[in-house]
């Protein structure tokens, strides 16, 4: 019965939520384009679908991906988990907090079917110089880097801006020194890898780990998990597109019979001379 | 109806795809690492059902009636349709499919709850329920406005990094600027708004615009809209929160 009014309740207020995008379409459809709608009852029964598709999702997220992400927090940060007994617990203490964070991120980064896509699609434009699978490594790895140390700063209350401005100097600076194709890709990769199942889950881990850590307050230093989680790939990807044009450049010198050291000067040197 | 249930199927299958990789890493550091029980494990065994019937019905019902409609309307204003058009278009494409993103639904509902457990805004449904509307209709005319910005980028060719860099030290500046307590929710609400409803529909518009203008590169310029949804967010919403700060 319980179940039966939270349905009811959720599938009205996603109702309320779905209905602009439907009101956006049909009016550009037939008011702007004069079109009429083609396969009306396709479209009606999609809409239906969404509908009770979102209150279950909902729902479920109540009951299901925002307590996970409470209660490893929770549980992970007991003194048992943490082994301090009767004293101050060091930021050190938390190391299973912060190899819980970079499973997740890892995990859930890699089978992203999103990041599988643009993967292959980046492999194919670069002609195979970039590979799909170092690609969705670097962008997981960069995930997982992010959610653990998003984790670490809630645990020693730093200020947030100070990494993500940080890792902003370092996207920036790596732009200018990257392949003009990857800098599009290496932008959108921060969003992507951010799904709607990892989203809430992690964000709840921050907001647990912030009410479970002794001073800290959720509402400064819970926040926070996802611009980690979206930031950080796309230093990752950027780094990795660096290390593969580097390495193919000091191949091909090697093969020219130059050693190593001087192929990787001079094509430093060439670069600054294409440079303006 | 037989071909729609083995849609359904895969659908249940890819989402149950989504959460195998979650539900390993908690189990492997219950089991192996904690050595705990999961406290009302039967409810949240429950919830994740909710989770995989409820994304695979969600997902089928946009791929079977809303996204045809929406890219079959982009490539159409992508070939033909006024500039003034084609902008609204592209705002409201932003805003209608941020409003509804599940995503963004839990983060604002988590925000406010925050908020209200630490006394920023009233400790009632009222206050709670509408500031998290507040947020999630910022974060969403952001995304329209960030799209406007990615199809005029696209028309003119603009490079992106700069526009992108413009970004990063707008945000910045506007960080020092803004009250503690926005600046977390702020950098997050970047990550949120760009998943299943908006990343599909999205891409379709900047994809299908960059394949109809000539001197186009779909790979260099039909990409980067996404980057530009997950920027504004944390600029409207930072602005939200200073400004807010005075009213």
């Amino acid at each position: 019965m319980g179940f039966a009014i939270d349905f009811a309740q959720t599938l009205w207020s996603t109702s309320l939520d779905v209905a602009p995008i439907v009101v956006i379409l049909v009016l550009f459809q037939v008011a702007v384009l004069r079109r009429s709608l083609p396969n009306l009852r396709r479209i009606v029964g999609g809409f239906v679908c969404v509908l009770i598709g979102l209150a279950l999702f909902l729902i479920g997220l109540q009951d299901a991906l925002f307590p996970i992400g409470e209660t490893m927090a929770r549980q992970l940060t007991t003194p048992e988990a943490t082994g301090v007994a009767g004293r101050e617990a060091a930021w050190t203490d938390y190391w299973l907090v912060y190899a819980f964070a970079a499973a997740i991120g890892f995990a859930t980064t890699i089978a992203e079917p999103s990041l599988i896509a643009v993967a292959l699609k980046a492999e194919e434009v670069s002609g195979n110089a970039i590979n799909a699978w170092g690609l969705r490594l670097a962008v997981a790895v960069g995930a997982a880097l992010g959610v653990s140390l998003g984790c670490f700063r809630i645990v020693t209350g730093t200020p947030l801006p100070w990494y993500i401005i940080a890792v902003y100097l370092v996207v920036i600076v790596q732009t200018f020194r990257s392949g003009r194709a990857i800098v599009p890709l290496a932008y959108d990769s921060g969003g992507v890898t951010t799904s709607t199942v990892t989203v809430p889950v992690v964000a709840a881990l921050g907001l647990g780990l912030a009410a479970s850590v002794p001073g800290r307050n959720p509402l400064i230093d819970g926040f926070g998990m996802i611009a980690f989680a979206a930031v950080f790939p796309i230093m990752t990807v950027l780094g990795y597109s660096m290390a593969v044009e580097w390495l193919g450049k000091r191949r091909r010198g090697r093969e020219n019979g130059a050693p190593p050291v001087d192929a990787a000067r001079e094509t430093m040197q060439q670069r600054r001379n294409v440079e303006p | 109806m037989r071909n729609l249930l083995v849609l359904f199927g895969g659908r249940i299958v890819a989402a149950l795809r989504d959460l195998a990789p979650i539900v390993a890493v908690i189990a492997f550091f219950q089991i192996v690492v904690l050595q705990q029980p999961f406290p009302n494990l039967a409810e949240v065994l429950g919830g994740l059902l909710c989770v995989v019937a409820g994304l695979a019905l969600f997902i089928q019902g946009l791929e079977s009636g809303l996204f045809p409609l929406g890219e079959a309307i982009a490539q159409a204003f992508a070939r033909k349709g006024s500039a003034s058009a084609l902008f609204a278009f592209a705002f409201c494409l932003g805003f209608g499919t941020t409003v509804a993103e599940p995503a963004l639904i839990a983060v604002a509902a988590e925000a406010a709850e925050v908020a209200s457990e630490a006394g920023a805004i009233g400790d009632d449904a009222e206050a709670r329920s509408s500031y998290a509307f507040n947020l999630r209709m910022v974060v969403a005319v952001s995304v329209g406005v960030a799209i406007v910005l990615g199809v005029l980028r696209i028309l003119k060719g603009w490079p992106i990094h700069r526009l992108i860099i413009g970004g990063y030290v707008l945000v910045t500046v506007m960080t020092v600027f803004a009250p503690d307590e926005i600046v977390g929710v702020a950098y997050d609400s970047g990550g949120v708004t760009t998943s299943t409803i908006t990343v599909p529909l999205v891409t379709a518009l900047g994809v299908g615009l960059a394949t109809a203008i000539k001197g186009r590169n779909p790979m260099l310029d039909g990409f980067g809209l996404i980057a530009f949804a997950s920027l504004t967010p944390i600029v409207f919403v930072l602005a939200y929160g200073t400004l807010g700060g005075w009213v």
